[in-house]
């Protein structure tokens, strides 16, 4: 059972990773801030937001997919952008899909750290927008897995992009949505070998985030 | 609220990403159609020769045929190819669509595991077929997802007379999936299913299933394409939607569709021009 790398696969391949990994940084651009600011200031209504954003980890890909549909969808809020299956689409629906596990475990992460650097912030008088920041840089190696996590869920989810996507040959097909084709047409044995490319490619990607958390972490140990 | 924003801002910088590595310059059309022109390799045999000719990338969202037309309803398409009259005219009629043309045919077939387990093999009507999967109470799997092929089976449990979804559940069992899903299903379970041809022909998981029931003129599976009404959605790309229409009913793409075998068997049989498709096409 070889798959054949050839021109199709490699494309399919390169969409997912195009989609996904854009769709992680831009709900970490927005998610990690988030989730830094619930963890490092009190304000009111802070706990039901946690609670909330803790429960929509667990949000269905499919449920998502479909009110990402219904807004882009010609006769939708967002019809006149035109975006329904197109990789945009894609990738605003896995933005939001992972946001909630990016804001909730950024959350965590930073909560953990600013124990050791309640101290030291305060002394220094760093706070607001500033100490977010600081924090978040502070956290920058944990929040590495925060990423990853948010990755696998993307790169793994079938539901959203299979609605708004369409799974469309050389412009929508992402990993997934080409095994449940293959599936469906019968095709087991292709099937399950694109289903392995799809596991060594998020193999990789978390090798590859391990390395450069590694390097740079022994970059801090020499710079100390 | 903050959905609403966190949208905004996602569409924004997404697009404003986006706009910059992909270039959609090349004229395209979507064509909403359903699984089994899909699943049966039709549509990856005869785009390609269009777009070699035309230039027109068709992009293909392939759901069932009710799908397919309430996506279309919305606007989100600019074509539809399915296969069901009923709902096809009901479309039309809704002012959803325009200009439904005849383009091809094939045939459904029952199958059923080797064994024969309701004692049908070799009749010529689907109706009293189904009467007898009924009364010995076989395992049937519905495709249950309103698409062509569904709506088939339901007129002929009409036909016969049952109402199987009172039987839903046990014997009867409702899917929701396409095609080829169905397929693996019914191979998984020794159970018996209505299928088209083409994607049973193309099906490459048929466990120890076999073809039980056949030729019953009540089992013609039309093809229809439908332009999506441009006077309604005026963003639908009237002008090269029409393009592929006309290349799709025209000597071109009929002979295509005449020319296109799998295993040595053709699947589809054109029609676009006949007023009166012939039945007896096996």
């Amino acid at each position: 059972m070889l798959v054949h790398l050839d021109a199709d696969v490699l494309e399919i391949v390169g969409l997912s990773l195009e989609v996904s990994l854009t769709a992680v940084a831009l709900a970490a651009l927005m998610g990690m801030p988030a989730g830094a600011a619930l963890a490092l200031h009190r304000f009111p209504g802070r706990q039901p937001v946690v609670v909330l954003v803790t429960a929509l980890m667990g949000l269905p890909p499919v449920l998502l997919g479909l009110v990402v549909y219904l807004l882009l969808s010609r006769s939708g809020p967002l019809g006149v952008l035109g975006l329904l299956y197109t990789p945009t689409a894609m990738i605003i629906a896995q933005a939001l899909l992972v946001l909630p596990i990016v804001i909730a475990l950024s959350q965590r992460v930073v909560a953990s750290m600013w124990e050791e650097y309640a101290e030291l912030m305060q002394s220094l008088n760093v706070r607001g927008l500033h100490l977010v920041l600081t924090m978040l840089y502070e956290a920058r190696l944990a929040l590495m897995t925060v990423g990853l996590a948010a990755f696998g869920r993307a790169i793994a989810e079938v539901g959203a992009v299979m609605i708004v996507g369409g799974n469309i040959n050389h412009a929508t097909r992402v990993m997934t949505t080409a095994i449940a084709l293959e599936t469906s047409r019968g095709n087991l044995s292709l099937a399950l070998a694109l289903g392995l490319v799809l596991l060594l490619l998020a193999l990789l990607v978390n090798v590859g985030v391990h390395v450069v958390a590694r390097i740079s972490g022994e970059r801090n140990m020499v710079a100390a | 609220m903050p959905l609403a924003c966190v949208l905004a801002i996602v569409v924004g910088l997404s697009s404003a990403f986006l706009a910059a590595s992909h270039a959609w310059a090349e004229e395209s059309i979507i064509l909403q159609s359903t699984t089994s022109t899909q699943n049966s390799g039709l549509l990856d045999w005869l785009l390609p020769r269009f777009e070699k000719r035309t230039g027109i990338h068709v992009k293909v969202v392939a759901v069932g045929t009710g799908q397919a037309l309430k996506n279309a309803a919305r606007g989100d398409g600019d074509v539809v190819l399915v296969h069901a009259r009923r709902l096809e005219e009901d479309f039309v009629r809704a002012g959803h669509g325009v200009d439904r043309r005849d383009v091809m045919y094939n045939d459904f077939v029952i199958v059923c595991p080797k064994d024969d387990p309701a004692g049908i093999a070799g009749l010529k009507d689907a109706a009293e077929a189904l009467k007898r999967i009924a009364r010995t109470k076989t395992r049937f799997i519905s495709r249950g997802d309103d698409s062509g092929t569904h709506h088939k089976e339901l007129s002929l449990w009409r036909a016969a007379g049952i109402d199987p979804r009172k039987a839903s559940g046990k014997w009867y069992l409702e899917a929701g999936r396409g095609m080829g899903a169905t397929l693996n299903m019914a191979a998984a379970m020794g159970a018996c299913t209505l299928t088209d041809r083409g994607t049973w022909i193309a099906h490459g998981n048929r466990g120890d299933l076999t073809i039980v029931v056949q030729g019953d003129p009540k089992l013609f599976n039309q093809y229809g394409v439908i332009l999506v009404n441009p006077e309604r959605h005026p963003h639908v790309k009237e002008r090269t939607a029409r393009k592929f229409i006309d290349w799709l009913t025209g000597p071109e793409g009929q002979g295509l569709i005449a020319a296109y075998r799998l295993k040595g068997q053709q699947l589809f049989f054109p029609n676009a021009s006949a007023s009166a498709p012939k039945t007896d096409d096996e």
